[in-house]
């Protein structure tokens, strides 16, 4: 575990390198001790694959003692419970122009459309975090055979519901933003909507699976979305 | 009584409703949000006796034509902006009355990049997960989710307190378009080479048009990475120095993305912040070293007059 200060009012708890389970159910079983421990003065926490952010007000904490307290988190063990993860079913239109960057991929790793299409869908993910925008979700799990890197020039605007994937990262950008990442597809379901009582329709902890879909199937559900009448299909992990 | 303030005769080039920014939904990806120079929106509100944190108008680089729609006391501050009354010049850092059809007219900016308007009484809009601000990305809060358009009507609830209250004009900031901006190096420094370290500690920098509320893009000597660009996304504070493989660094700002995968050189100091959200593009900045000890010390002491002003105000 490393500590690092983040500015004058954030700190970064990193548990390890690279993206995998192990690491993350630490970040996991850290937060939510950090959560019951009710330390006065943090602001808000931030979980990521393998650190947490912590944002606190130095007038009420301060950083020698903040420290402390968060390196004392990480010494007491204790159990977690860890419900059965769900997997959501996410309809993709890939390729086309709002998957403009399939073609590319395609190339970098010399493998057809098709190919790269049945190694993104069918596999389940898992949602490491939420972040970036309200509603996206950092997933683990991408085929090494479709990492590519990031654009050198982020676009400045990509539509919601795209589908991209930067380095080792796979995600779904629930609204329209600027990104570096490589587009490869766009969902119509909507992942981040204040118009539901929990506006975050998936949540961390939990998998995601792809599903391909034609343009006519696109429209057809981004039709029963904007009625609210589409009801994403979900069912519990295996083993989970 | 809620009342309609203000009629949007102009909305200005974007003109949104702000507060200190919406906290405790960043692990949703919902970012903060917020005014982008808060010393400024938060003097606004002390001069019309508000409480620091209460909702005021951000106007950006153009500001709106309001008609009034009830009498009220208001006050403008931040960049300098050429606003009238009724043709008349008002002066910034200064409550003053306002009348039931009015017209006021924030103009364009001289110095500084944004004003800020206070109302003293507040802005009654929905507070949308615990904030009045405006998410311009997520298309919530503030007003409608979305920046002021022409014909809108403002509510709020206007209290008539004593005017004139004005700032000392030594406290009044001065923003000029060179910047010394100070940062707290990390966390990825390391990724950096140490000629590209000592680089952006000496050489500087210019904010380019591409600068807005969730970032400001700035061109200068391409700063080089050791082992790539790219890390595995963390989070990602306010002012947090982003450098993607261009090798053009990227701060990020009050609308900013809540976690990002570009390697980040350093942190811009929170009281520095309100310098850089007044940079207009063309402005040069460079960027000096500070520790921590010294960037809360600063922290400290800007809780610490924020809180005498409140309270000499009141």
């Amino acid at each position: 575990m490393d500590i690092q200060p983040l500015g004058d009012l954030a700190i970064r708890v990193c548990f390890g390198e690279g993206i995998n389970e192990t690491i993350h159910k630490r970040v996991q079983s850290f937060t939510s001790r950090l959560h019951f421990s009710k330390i006065n003065g943090i602001v808000e926490c931030v979980p990521a694959y393998n650190s947490v952010a912590i944002y606190y007000r130095p007038e009420l904490i301060s950083y020698t003692k903040l420290v402390a307290e968060m390196e004392n988190i990480c010494n007491t063990s204790g159990d977690v419970n860890i419900l059965r993860p769900i997997v959501y079913e996410i309809p993709i239109y890939y390729g086309g122009k709002t998957g403009q960057d399939l073609p590319f991929i395609a190339q970098y790793h010399q493998m057809s459309e098709e190919e790269v299409i049945n190694l993104h869908a069918n596999k389940e993910y898992l949602i490491y975090m939420i972040g970036f925008v309200p509603g996206f979700p950092y997933l683990g799990g991408l085929s090494q055979q479709l990492s590519v890197p990031r654009l050198e020039h982020p676009r400045p605007k990509v539509p919601a519901g795209s589908v991209g994937i930067g380095g080792d990262q796979t995600g779904i950008y629930p609204s329209e933003v600027p990104s570096g990442w490589r587009i490869i597809g766009i969902t119509p379901v909507k992942l981040f909507d204040l118009d539901e009582p929990n506006p975050n329709l998936i949540s961390a902890g939990n998998y995601i699976k792809f599903f391909s879909i034609n343009w006519n199937e696109y429209q057809r559900i981004k039709n029963l979305v904007d009625e609210k009448k589409y009801k994403l299909s979900t069912y519990l992990k295996e083993g989970g | 009584m809620r009342t309609a303030i203000f009629k949007v005769i102009k909305p200005g080039l974007l003109t949104t409703v702000q507060d200190l920014g919406r906290y405790g939904y960043q692990q949703f990806g919902i970012s903060p949000s917020g005014a982008m120079d808060p010393y400024s929106m938060q003097l606004a509100n002390i001069l019309v006796g508000n409480d620091q944190g209460e909702a005021v108008l951000e106007a950006s680089f153009l500001g709106p034509v309001l008609e009034a729609g009830s009498d009220m006391v208001i006050a403008i501050c931040g960049g300098e902006f050429s606003t009238k009354v009724d043709g008349r010049e008002v002066l910034m850092w200064k409550s003053f009355p306002l009348k039931k059809g009015e017209i006021l007219s924030m103009g364009s900016y001289k110095q500084g990049a944004r004003a800020y308007l206070a109302i003293a009484g507040g802005i009654d809009v929905p507070v949308v997960l615990k904030s009045k601000s405006t998410s311009l990305n997520g298309g919530f809060g503030g007003y409608e989710g979305r920046p002021l358009q022409k014909s809108d009507l403002l509510y709020g609830k206007p209290v008539i307190r004593k005017p004139w209250k004005e700032l000392h004009p030594e406290l009044i900031p001065q923003f000029n378009k060179q910047l010394t901006i100070r940062v707290i190096l990390g966390p990825h420094q390391q990724m950096f080479t140490e000629k590209s370290i000592k680089q952006f500690l000496s050489e500087e920098y210019i904010v380019t048009p591409q600068s807005n509320r969730m970032g400001y893009r700035l061109k200068g000597p391409k700063l080089e990475h050791q082992l790539g660009s790219d890390i595995i996304s963390d989070p990602i504070p306010l002012g947090g120095i982003q450098v993607p493989a261009s090798g053009q660094p990227i701060i990020l700002m009050a609308d900013r993305q809540t976690t990002g995968g570009y390697t980040r050189i350093g942190t811009v100091i929170s009281v520095d912040i309100p310098l850089l959200a007044q940079a207009v593009p063309d402005t040069t900045v460079s960027f000096t070293e500070v520790s921590l000890e010294e960037a809360q010390r600063l922290y400290l002491e800007r809780q610490k007059f924020m809180k005498l002003l409140q309270v000499a105000a009141k």
